[in-house]
């Protein structure tokens, strides 16, 4: 029998119960390869090749097993105003938390618009029973020259300017934790339950100090609001390679490391992203994906929400990534890696 | 878990002002609303425990009346119940100095 499975681009194909015990067992030796872990044992694995082996068009957690959703913005932004998206995620898809966001997913470009996003806030948190908070990127990149005034890095280092290079992401990072800190205190004072940092670590190990000294400024001020952080991908990039948090080197961490610095600076929640391999299958991808999150997981002293989303964390590359994919994704984490959330 | 419909937004709190973990965050939510953790995502056993509790629920004329606690309402018995800080409920205290 050959069975309807996806691959990591979402299109379909047929494997067999065989064919796709094998590609959960690659995905596995993937994931211990690359990160240096450990395997997923036996019950795990044989999990993972029951889920993906059914034939259903859905797959989901036992009843009682269900975890919470939060997410990185809600709604398309393209029906009835910002505050409609929230309730409709509210009122007919009915997440656990929503997150009020703007077009531009960027704390520098808020910025200059932070009232008008405060004044939005302010009226969802009138309308909205469900926890509603702000997101945005540390998006360091978006400091440097011809957007911003720090010298860009990545044209210096093909040039060999690594001092120079190394200077202006430093620079970025103050400019970046000084825009996050203020917009979420802007969005403390409107009344949000949260604020948000994803995709954090996207310009490599300057970008997720930013994001990791914003949360410390952030806590201290207040000690029971949520931060969440989520991360661009599943290993961070030395694109400086000197920076440190707390005396660890940032550059090379995969979740588990990043998730201690996470707690160390006080999130809430941790959001660990791994990335799909579109060539491979989504069995072969999530199998990955558990192998490398479960030392995350397994050591998390805070809530874990995986990312699982178009591209990241077992789920299809896709605009319109198929339910069979994402179900199968979802349940298989949550079960697998005992995920606070997604 | 199902958001209004059940407890999600509720444990949903726990995770995000006292980083609790789910299982953590499900059990508190549970003890402080008299029920048990599986209860908290069955959206038939939760409509009675939220109207009762004034915790709110889906603003349509199917599952609320008049004089069921609705968003803003409804956090302000969210946080008392929870024992939780609601943001935007400090600031309905404090800004409408009842």
């Amino acid at each position: 029998m050959r069975i309807p499975t996806r691959m990591g681009d979402g299109s379909l194909v047929r494997m067999t119960r065989a064919e796709i015990a094998a590609e959960v067992a690659a995905g596995v030796e993937a994931g211990v390869k690359r990160a240096k872990v450990a395997p997923l044992g036996d019950d795990a694995v044989a999990h993972l090749v029951d889920v993906f082996a059914s034939t259903a068009r859905f797959s989901a957690v036992d009843i009682g097993d269900e975890v919470v959703l939060s997410s990185d913005g809600v709604g398309s932004q393209d029906v009835g105003s910002r505050v409609n998206d929230l309730q409709t995620f509210e009122q007919t898809v009915c997440t656990d938390t929503v997150e009020l966001y703007h077009h531009d997913y960027s704390f520098k470009a808020i910025k200059p618009v932070l009232p008008f996003e405060q004044a939005t806030m302010r009226r969802a948190q009138l309308l909205l029973t469900v926890p509603v908070q702000y997101g945005a990127m540390p998006d360091l990149g978006r400091y440097t020259v011809p957007d911003g005034p720090v010298p860009n890095w990545s044209q210096l280092l093909p040039l060999g300017r690594i001092d120079e290079a190394r200077a202006a992401q430093e620079e970025a990072v103050e400019q970046a934790v000084d825009d996050i800190v203020s917009v979420a205190e802007g969005m403390y004072e409107a009344g949000a339950d949260g604020i948000n940092l994803d995709t954090a670590g996207a310009a490599g190990d300057a970008d997720f100090l930013a994001a990791l000294r914003a949360i410390e400024r952030i806590r201290s001020r207040h000690p029971v609001w949520g931060i969440q952080i989520g991360m661009a991908s599943e290993f961070v990039l030395g694109m400086h390679g000197e920076l440190e948090y707390e005396g660890v080197r940032l550059a090379g961490l995969w979740p588990a490391g990043q998730m201690r610095l996470a707690a160390m600076a006080g999130a809430s929640v941790f959001g660990p992203a791994v990335n799909v391999n579109t060539g491979k299958s989504v069995a072969w991808n999530v199998a990955r994906t558990c192998t490398i999150v479960k030392p995350c997981t397994d050591a998390a002293s805070l809530p874990i929400h995986l990312n699982g989303g178009m591209g990241v964390g077992g789920v299809p590359m896709h605009a319109l990534p198929p339910v069979d994919a994402v179900s199968r994704a979802s349940r298989a984490c949550v079960d697998v890696l005992r995920l606070d959330g997604l | 878990m199902g958001g209004l419909r059940t407890a999600g937004d509720l444990v949903a709190r726990m995770q995000m002002t006292r980083r609790m973990r789910l299982p953590e965050a499900k059990a508190y939510v549970a003890e402080r609303l008299g029920v048990t953790p599986a209860d908290l995502s069955d959206p038939v056993a939760m409509a009675e425990v939220r109207r009762a509790r004034g915790l709110g629920t889906l603003p349509t004329e199917d599952t609320a009346t008049v004089d069921d606690a609705l968003a803003i309402e409804a956090k302000l018995n969210i946080a008392r119940v929870l024992d939780v800080p609601v943001r935007s409920v400090e600031r309905l205290r404090a800004l409408g100095r009842g």
